[in-house]
């Protein structure tokens, strides 16, 4: 049974800088790398040795806390090093690109056919598992255990998202491919939502082994939380996979091809890149082979992700796992004089969601955005902006004091089970008093995973 | 400007962390800030922020004081002047009427009412520094709104040590030991005029304050007002009413009149147009019901004040005015209700005083109720306790302490609802 929800709260943060709906080849990367980072609360063990020659869809490294989640290298190349961080964290493994291309070969099968297990297994040992995210807590999916649900959100609200309905176009097959596998993972549905209000792709409309829904909105209509919770909410003791639609595609084509197939298409976006198109690239590329050329300036911020909830990588950092977007932003390191730009300007240049700005004035605008804080961070003061731009019923408020003060049932009552750092994003970007709102989420999420899960 | 922005350039190291001025830091910072906008950029989380930062909030509020402070300033001048025309009715007889030596009057306010605001500010932001220091952290943006609201709720001629010590009071009492800027649990300026209620009430209350220049007119005349003149407030004489002696304007009326015969006097010298433009003595920026409500206006436009506690606030007011009109015990009760939203500081709390967001309810909903039962409260004292003419003060003080448990009820509500979902699916 499909339903259907308008959303009356959020936001559209409109940025100038969107991609041209034209697919064009990256250059072939030198340096591809797998990020730990982009897996919250992952310690890689590392089973390959610096040298060493490793294949396409070889494993690299597998979860410490649970050895069946293995991370397979995206591309067939050389073992070159381990970057490490504090405490040597290891923050990235990289892997040169080697000239030839050796792939680990499996059968195909048509997961239709096997067993859940068998599933399980294929995408555990294949370096799939990881494309899978688990709800509550907003990280890899756990495979002790068996999701009430899975969704899948078939479009991106978020600012210059990349058009999913354009990334898919064609890759019908796949799609249905991965879906038909994910079906086995879970006892309950497979939710798939499209956007109400535009044209979805066939791939997704013509979606078989899936329940549709439809939602619109402002942002963040495409996320899969605000999904899930108006669809299929979250008790305490529920699990919920996420995953997003390009990646259904990869899990199809290991099944349909029996090979790791680490392409991806992703959005060059943000007002300081040019030839803003679709680059088709891979999985962990390195971001010099597609913004080096294409950036206006040099004072820029190099996003993997999008603007809200990405990561600053910089031009030579590398593509994040979940990631088909990369956003490049000025930098906002300057000094704003307070009657022409800065707190007590005209306020032309900035976008707002309070009316002390007139860019309510100017709906169809376009803004420069820069990653100035736009100022000092405060107590909380002002009051009901959050709740204007969280469309979950959820106080937004409450819940992040609750975790300020570590107190863990509120958190529980409050909703913290059906969060995610990136749903509170906007509350984030509105906050007049510049507190780090994901952040605290995310401090809330470790505490219920310590002391709750 | 660049030049500017090149001293700001080379003298940020200096003060920051190792640096050889870093004691100095809090003052730098909150002057450096307010010209320039510092170059802090996102370090987590969303990369690009809102335009809105604290100081645009705040600035927009005391922007939106602004008229009910000049009306202040003129009507503070009126009736130091209306007195005047009583001692010396050949100088100023002409000045009882309100438009009559305009310039007269504006310097006279300004010259009482300046005072007090610089004060109020001197105070309140040296206070505010001495815990920036403490803090390490420069200055705060509440205390921006708290030092101009102080003066507007202060009769005119408030001593100004009175009002140093009930501003420091209230900004170390009543905000800086919970925390400083959005941990305060009542209203700052609330505070200092509650102070002063209870600690000096002979210079907040009776009928000797509220005109500029009352007790010197007193000592001139021989220890009593002129004849015919009055120094009470609407409030102050519709109180009389439920006593012995009931009093309009100056005028004693005989005890024992009918509640039509009181209020008729009333009506007629607390002329409800002249209430909503102004006309009428009270603290410095109460007075006008317009002035006000253009400040709300700009409030309400953009979005800083909470439209729920404004439009509830007046509500719950209005609502309990009726129901007294329907018990009608006495002539303060008979009322028409209405008068009560244009008389004395309800609306000046209403839009100024309910709306600060860190002492007001925190949820949506919360704020519907907390501003209809401050409104309601305000009126209830005002006409059940007369010994405090004014009720808008205690009715707000005593909400901002029940607003967490307005929110309780609120978010308990939530928690209920959302464990609903579950049962039913």
């Amino acid at each position: 049974m499909s339903k259907a929800v308008r959303l009356k709260k959020g936001l559209d943060i409109k940025l100038l800088g969107e991609a041209d709906q034209v697919k064009v080849d990256s250059k072939t990367p030198t340096m591809v790398a797998l990020k730990p980072s982009d897996f919250h609360g992952l310690i890689p063990k590392v089973i390959i040795k610096e040298g060493e020659k490793v294949k396409r869809g070889e494993v690299v490294f597998y979860d410490k806390y649970n050895k069946d989640v293995k991370f397979v290298s995206p591309v067939s190349g050389t073992f070159s090093e381990i970057i490490r961080g504090e405490k040597r964290r290891i923050l990235e493994v990289r892997i040169k690109v080697s000239d030839t291309d050796e792939v680990v070969q499996l059968d195909p099968v048509d997961p239709s056919s096997i067993s859940r297990e068998e599933v399980m297994k294929t995408m555990l040992e294949n370096g799939l598992w990881p494309f899978l995210k688990q709800r509550p807590l907003d990280k890899i999916a756990n495979p002790a255990v068996t999701p009430k649900a899975i969704f899948i959100s078939a479009f991106d609200s978020s600012p210059l998202a990349p058009d999913y309905d354009f990334i898919l176009h064609g890759q019908d097959q796949y799609f249905q491919h991965g879906l038909n596998a994910l079906s086995k993972l879970t006892d309950g549905k497979v939710n798939l939502t499209l956007n109400a209000k535009g044209a979805p792709d066939n791939a997704f409309v013509n979606a078989k082994n899936v329940t549709i829904n439809k939602i619109s909105g402002k942002h963040p209509a495409g996320n899969v939380g605000t999904q899930i919770h108006h669809f299929d909410p979250i008790d305490k003791g529920e699990f919920v996979f996420t995953i997003n639609p390009q990646d259904v595609v990869t899990i199809g084509k290991f099944f349909a091809e029996g090979r790791f197939d680490a392409s991806r298409i992703i959005a060059l976006t943000g007002s300081e890149a040019k030839n803003r198109k679709y680059y088709r690239t891979i999985i962990g590329t390195q971001l010099s082979s597609i913004v080096e050329g294409n950036l206006e300036q040099d004072n820029v911020r190099v996003i993997s992700g999008n603007a809200l909830t990405g990561e600053a990588v910089g031009k030579d950092g590398f593509l994040g796992f979940y990631d088909a977007q990369i956003t490049v932003l000025p930098e906002g390191d300057d000094y704003k004089f307070f009657l022409t730009k800065g707190w007590l300007g005209p306020g032309f240049d900035k976008y707002s969601s309070h009316r002390l700005f007139p860019t309510w004035l100017m709906p169809n605008k376009k803004y420069r955005l820069d990653t100035n804080l736009n100022g000092e961070e405060r107590g909380f003061v002002v009051t009901g902006e959050m709740e204007k731009v969280l469309p979950f019923d959820i106080l937004p408020l409450q819940l992040i004091k609750a975790i300020m003060v570590n107190d863990i049932d509120a958190m529980e009552e409050l909703g913290i089970y059906e969060v995610a750092p990136e749903d509170f994003a906007l509350c984030e970007y509105v906050c007049t008093s510049k507190i780090d709102i994901q952040e605290k989420i995310r401090e809330g999420l470790d505490v219920i995973e310590e002391e709750c899960m | 400007m660049k030049a500017l922005k090149k001293v700001i350039q080379n003298l940020d190291p200096k003060f920051e962390k190792g640096g050889k001025w870093e004691k100095m830091y809090p003052l730098y910072e909150s002057l450096s800030t307010f010209l320039f906008t510092p170059k802090h950029v996102t370090k987590k989380g969303a990369h690009i922020r809102d335009g809105v930062d604290l100081k645009r909030t705040m600035f927009m509020v005391v922007l939106a004081m602004i008229p009910a402070l000049l009306f202040g300033i003129y009507n503070t001048g009126h009736w130091h002047y209306e007195l005047q025309s009583y001692l010396n009715p050949e100088q100023f007889g002409a000045y009882s009427d309100y438009m009559t030596g305009f310039g007269d009057k504006l310097l006279y306010g300004v010259l009482q009412v300046l005072p007090i605001l610089i004060v109020s500010y001197g105070v309140g932001l040296g206070v505010e520094f001495i815990f920036g220091f403490m803090r390490g952290h420069g200055l705060h943006e509440g205390f921006l709104v708290s030092g101009m609201l102080i003066p507007l709720i202060m009769p005119a001629d408030v001593p100004l040590w009175m009002v140093g010590v009930a501003t420091a009071f209230a900004v170390v009492i009543g905000k800086e030991v919970f925390g400083g800027t959005g941990m305060n649990i009542v209203n700052v300026a609330l505070t200092a005029r509650a102070f002063l209620f209870f600690a000096y009430p002979t210079a907040m209350s009776g009928d000797k304050v509220w005109k500029s220049g009352t007790s010197d007119v007193i000592a001139q005349n021989g220890g009593v007002l002129p004849d015919g003149a009055s120094g009470a407030t609407a409030l102050g004489d519709i109180a009389s009413f439920v006593g012995d002696a009931p009093i309009v304007a100056g005028e004693a009326l005989k005890a024992g009149s009918s509640s039509a015969e009181l209020l008729q006097k009333f009506e007629g010298a607390y002329d409800p147009l002249h209430a909503i433009i102004g006309m009428i003595p009270g603290s410095v920026g109460e007075t006008s019901v317009i002035a006000i409500l253009l400040g709300a206006a700009l409030l309400l436009f953009t979005g800083v004040a909470s439209w729920r506690i404004i439009l509830s606030f007046f509500a719950g007011g209005f609502a309990i005015g009726l129901l007294m009109n329907l018990i009608g015990a006495n002539a303060y009760m008979d009322m028409p209700a209405y008068y009560h939203l244009i008389i004395g500081g309800f609306a000046f709390g209403a839009v100024f005083m309910a709306t600060d967001p860190v002492t007001a309810s925190q949820t949506q909903y919360g704020k519907l109720w907390y501003g209809f039962l401050g409104g309601g409260l305000a009126v209830l004292i005002r006409v059940l306790n007369p010994a405090y003419p004014e009720g808008v003060m205690l009715a707000i003080l005593f909400m901002n302490v029940m607003a967490p448990l307005i929110d309780h009820y609120v978010v308990q509500a939530n928690i209920s609802r959302r464990k609903k979902r579950f049962k039913t699916a």
